[in-house]
């Protein structure tokens, strides 16, 4: 009964205003860690060359969502997914789908930045290697991948140098680097930024805006006013606490234009998340 | 809170009374004890290292040349190791070859491909109850697998069927060591080859084994000091006691199916030879094994020290 | 339902565009299947031990007379096989060590967790960690050339050079760096905000490490007594040479030559090379192969699980 009644609710809310052709889509997505359902009913669009971005309290399952686009989710034990995510119209989850290839097409960038203890060169080419690409290409994709990371101009001295050595901010760049250097066309990021000072993520906020260009981005973000600046469209996730046992499952209250999520919400626990006074 | 404490005036005096310990008698002696304790374990290894090289010393100084290469003599100035090295040689070379591979392989299933439910804990668990059987115990599985069943394979008691006792009976370890230096290594970084569109085996090979290798090395040299030092499962195996018939080069792969021994198995039947002068070269056989044994050991030391300096 | 609302992505990939690259996906299952196998295989030559030993140690106790089994000594060629000679021997040699190496081992750890520091770390568990690599054949050597006369000859002039008591503390000196390592990773596993708590409300450091440290690692402690019990009991070259191999009669005293398990399986099995076909003799082998499994196995699972407990706690 009340599960029907929510739906409807995460329905009306969850329709994506008219927009140019999807790059990814969820629909009914429900993911389950064990016999615990993390979040239900999940319906969201992503434009093209669009940022969106995911905000909600802790434990909402927004990462959750994030790796069911890119298919991460598969890593850890007792994860399952049902519903359907679609890129380009074709089902993630069909069977006939290679993970492997879906990864490569939609790059993702972690919290905490992970370069590989290697040179800032090998952190690059590290996907166009394994993808097979001829190694001729690999200077002309690390000075571009570097480039459009904004990241050339300081590390260009020092390819071979270990990236373990660079700054916290310039690590995270690489990371975009290297998700760059795969020729994706979607960009995941799970909170880019928490590890940084705010400098750092300005650059990092700067340019995720050209990014924006030649990639689809959904970043993942608790900062409000991050997500103000940078996204053109939010999706908001909360917790339900089920009212018969003490289960708490993720659901998306609301999907609409950044300005509209902030100004004018149509849903009363967004207001409310986003004027502070829950969360 | 405990800032405050401090600040307290009176309780600042109380504290500095129990730094200084000038009235801690107590103190002072549990602390001392404990030296001593650490200095007996210390004083027991020196006094052990000069007994040894106390004994062996005039046989090492005096025919060194001809105690490397002779063979086991009922007379003691005449008898040499050789035929023990020969046979520890190729133990080591076979153990290298079957329980590190195989060792190594099986850790990185349980690690990166098993998994993490109950039967694997289990698996797991089992591996290291195994790790503690006595190599006695694997000495007699080894002489119904290899000497008994495998004997067209084997040739029955040659080193090869000991070398496998060894191999089997550190495989263990090499697994349970191998298996902690993988699970050591980030899941972030895991994740990051993933990411990038990497297999699993492109990011074991990638990163997973590179990030390992050192606490790997370290294992698996512990492992090999240890195999190169077991007499118990050869002499169940069948290692000769006395002089060998076979009469091949050090490097002569033939000893693998023929009839063997080993140092260990030398110094073991030296040290119970009362005759006049087993105990010199007894010790200066312990001598030869220790820096084979304990080079191997520094070496994992080392190499661990340095890589835990480095991260 | 909602379904129908959401603009739906119009296909511009298809299916095979995501396929991925067959070759690589090939070589995928291939590499695994390899490593199942090698886990398989580790996993099958495991079973092997207890199956080897159960099917021959069954034999033995089906065609053995009974009372062969309790008379004055270990004499598998003649028929006589006291297992309480055995027992007895293993539980002295056992005693001698763990007395000597508990209390050594257990001291040094509380040393390095609670009292060293960084330096003189790194410059004793080199000598404990060279200590642990020192091969057994050469502690049995040690034991019966220096030991037993240095020592166990002083203590009691009467005692012959082989004797249960050397062999014991050669077995101790075996034993020191497990129960020093596996104590100090215990006591080191104890948050450090329990030491504080304790500091701060003034407590010296001896009553810190007695009171506070050590009651916290308990389990670990024991279960680090209960791993070197399990390797006192399993160790047969110190016992072989230093503890008198070739005296079999039953005794209960630590300065008498006597057998311990291990050491009859080694004597038997090193004594000639006719062991096979002489029926019981050979299969005394496995049975007593089969109680030292059992025994150590058991202690060793006990030792993990506490282990393993403690882990979980912090
Ligand atoms: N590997 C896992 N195994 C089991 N449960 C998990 C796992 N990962 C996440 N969860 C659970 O799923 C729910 C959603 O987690 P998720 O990490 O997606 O939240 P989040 O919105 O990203 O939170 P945060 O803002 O703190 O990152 C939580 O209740 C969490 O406990
Ligand atoms: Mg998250």
């Amino acid at each position: 009964m009340t599960v029907d009644l929510d739906s409807a609710v995460v329905a009306k809310g969850a329709v994506a205003p008219p927009a140019p052709l999807p790059v990814l889509t969820a629909n009914d997505l429900q993911v389950y860690y064990g016999d615990f359902q993390a979040v239900r009913n999940v319906h969201l669009a992503i434009p093209r060359n669009e940022i969106v971005a995911m905000i909600g309290p802790s434990g909402c399952g927004k990462s959750t969502v994030l790796r069911c686009f890119n298919r991460m989710n598969e890593l850890i034990d007792g994860c399952r997914v049902t519903g359907h995510v679609c890129y380009h119209g074709v089902d993630l989850y069909d069977p006939r789908v290679d993970a492997v290839e879906v990864r490569r097409r939609i790059g993702m960038v972690f919290q905490k930045p992970n370069p590989f203890p290697k040179s800032v060169y090998e952190n690059v080419v590290f996907g166009p290697r394994i993808a097979g690409v001829a190694r001729a290409e690999f200077d002309g994709i690390v000075e571009s991948s570097l480039r459009k990371a904004a990241l050339w101009d300081e590390v260009k001295d020092r390819l071979k140098a270990s990236a373990l050595g660079l700054s916290g901010g310039q690590q995270q760049r690489l990371c975009i680097a290297r998700a760059i250097a795969s020729n994706p066309d979607v960009l995941l990021m799970d909170e880019p930024c928490s590890a940084l000072d705010p400098i750092a993520t300005g650059r990092i906020e700067d340019l995720m805006h050209e990014l924006k260009a030649d990639y689809t981005i959904v970043i993942v973000t608790h900062n409000m006013q991050q997500a103000a600046r940078v996204s053109d469209r939010t999706a908001f996730f909360t917790v339900e606490v089920s009212s018969d046992s003490d289960r708490r499952t993720g659901v998306l209250v609301e999907y609409d234009d950044t300005e509209k999520i902030f100004s004018n919400p149509s849903d009363s626990r967004t207001e409310n998340y986003v004027t502070g006074r829950f969360g | 809170m405990a800032v405050a404490r401090v600040l307290d005036a009176g309780m600042a005096d109380r504290v500095k009374v129990s730094l200084t310990g000038a009235r801690d008698g107590r103190g002072f002696l549990f602390r001392t004890l404990l030296q001593l304790a650490l200095l007996l374990t210390v004083v027991i290894l020196a006094a052990l290292l000069v007994q040894v090289l106390t004994l062996g010393w005039e046989t090492l100084a005096t025919r060194l040349g001809d105690f490397l290469t002779a063979e086991s003599r009922s007379r003691a100035h005449e008898a040499g190791v050789f035929q023990g090295l020969r046979g520890t040689l190729w133990i080591g070379v076979i153990t290298t070859l079957v329980a590190f591979p195989l060792g190594v392989s099986a850790a990185v299933y349980l690690e990166e491909y098993a998994p993490r439910n109950r039967m694997t804990a289990f698996i797991e668990l089992n591996i290291r109850n195994l790790a503690g059987v006595p190599s006695v115990v694997y000495g007699i599985l080894a002489y119904t697998i290899f000497v008994t069943l495998l004997r067209p394979v084997t040739g029955g008691k040659t080193a090869l069927s000991g070398a496998l006792a060894v191999a089997v009976l550190v495989l263990p370890v090499v697994i349970i060591t191998s298996a902690e230096a993988i699970r050591a290594v980030p899941d972030s970084l895991r994740e990051a080859g993933f990411g990038v569109g990497a297999t699993r085996w492109e990011v074991i090979r990638s990163h997973v084994l590179p990030y390992a290798a050192p606490g790997i090395l370290t294992g698996t040299l512990l492992s090999l000091g240890r195999a190169l030092g077991e007499a118990a499962p050869l002499i169940l195996v069948g290692a000769v006691a006395g002089s060998v018939g076979y009469s091949g080069g050090l490097l002569d792969p033939g000893q693998l199916r023929e009839q063997f021994t080993a140092m260990p198995i030398v110094i073991a039947t030296w040290s119970t030879n009362a005759r006049p002068g087993f105990d010199q070269i007894t010790a200066a056989a312990i001598v030869v094994l220790l820096v084979v044994v304990l080079m191997a050991n520094a070496a994992a030391i080392g190499l661990r020290n340095r890589f835990e300096k480095k991260r | 339902m909602a379904m129908t609302d959401l603009p739906l992505a119009t296909g511009v990939l298809s299916i095979g565009d995501l396929a991925g690259n067959r070759r690589r996906r090939g070589r995928e299952r291939r590499v695994r299947r390899f490593f199942v196998a090698a886990a398989l295989t580790s996993l099958v030559i495991s079973a092997l031990i207890v199956g080897s030993l159960a099917v021959e140690a069954g034999r033995f106790v089906l065609s053995v007379d009974l009372s062969a089994l309790w008379t004055t000594g270990w004499f598998p060629r003649e028929g006589f096989f006291d297992v309480k000679t055995l027992i007895t021997a293993t539980l002295i040699v056992t005693a001698v060590a763990m007395l000597v190496a508990g209390p050594i081992g257990f001291a040094t750890a509380v040393y390095l967790s609670e009292y060293a520091g960084a330096r003189t770390r790194r410059l004793l568990k080199p000598v404990l960690e060279t200590l642990a690599g020192v091969p057994s054949v050469v502690l049995g050597f040690f034991a019966l050339t220096w030991i037993s006369p240095h020592i166990v000859q002083w203590i009691e002039p009467a005692a012959p050079l082989s004797n249960l008591a050397s062999a014991g503390l050669g077995v101790a000196i075996l034993t020191i760096p497990l129960v020093a390592s596996v104590s100090e990773d215990a006591m080191s596993s104890v948050p450090r905000s329990l030491r504080e708590a304790a500091s701060g409300l003034g407590a010296r450091r001896m009553t810190t490490s007695l009171r506070v440290v050590v009651p916290a690692a308990v389990s670990g402690l024991v279960a680090a007594a209960i791993l070197a019990t399990s390797r006192a009991i399993g160790e047969t070259m110190v016992v072989l040479i230093a503890g008198g191999a070739d005296q079999a009669q039953f005794t209960a005293s630590p300065f008498q030559p006597s057998l311990t398990m291990t050491a009859a399986m080694a004597s038997l099995a090193g004594g000639s090379d006719a062991v096979v076909g002489q029926g019981n003799a050979y299969q005394s082998l496995f049975f007593v192969g089969l109680m030292l499994f059992l025994i150590t196995f058991g202690l060793n699972v006990a030792a993990n699980r506490i282990v393993r407990r403690v882990r979980q706690k912090y």
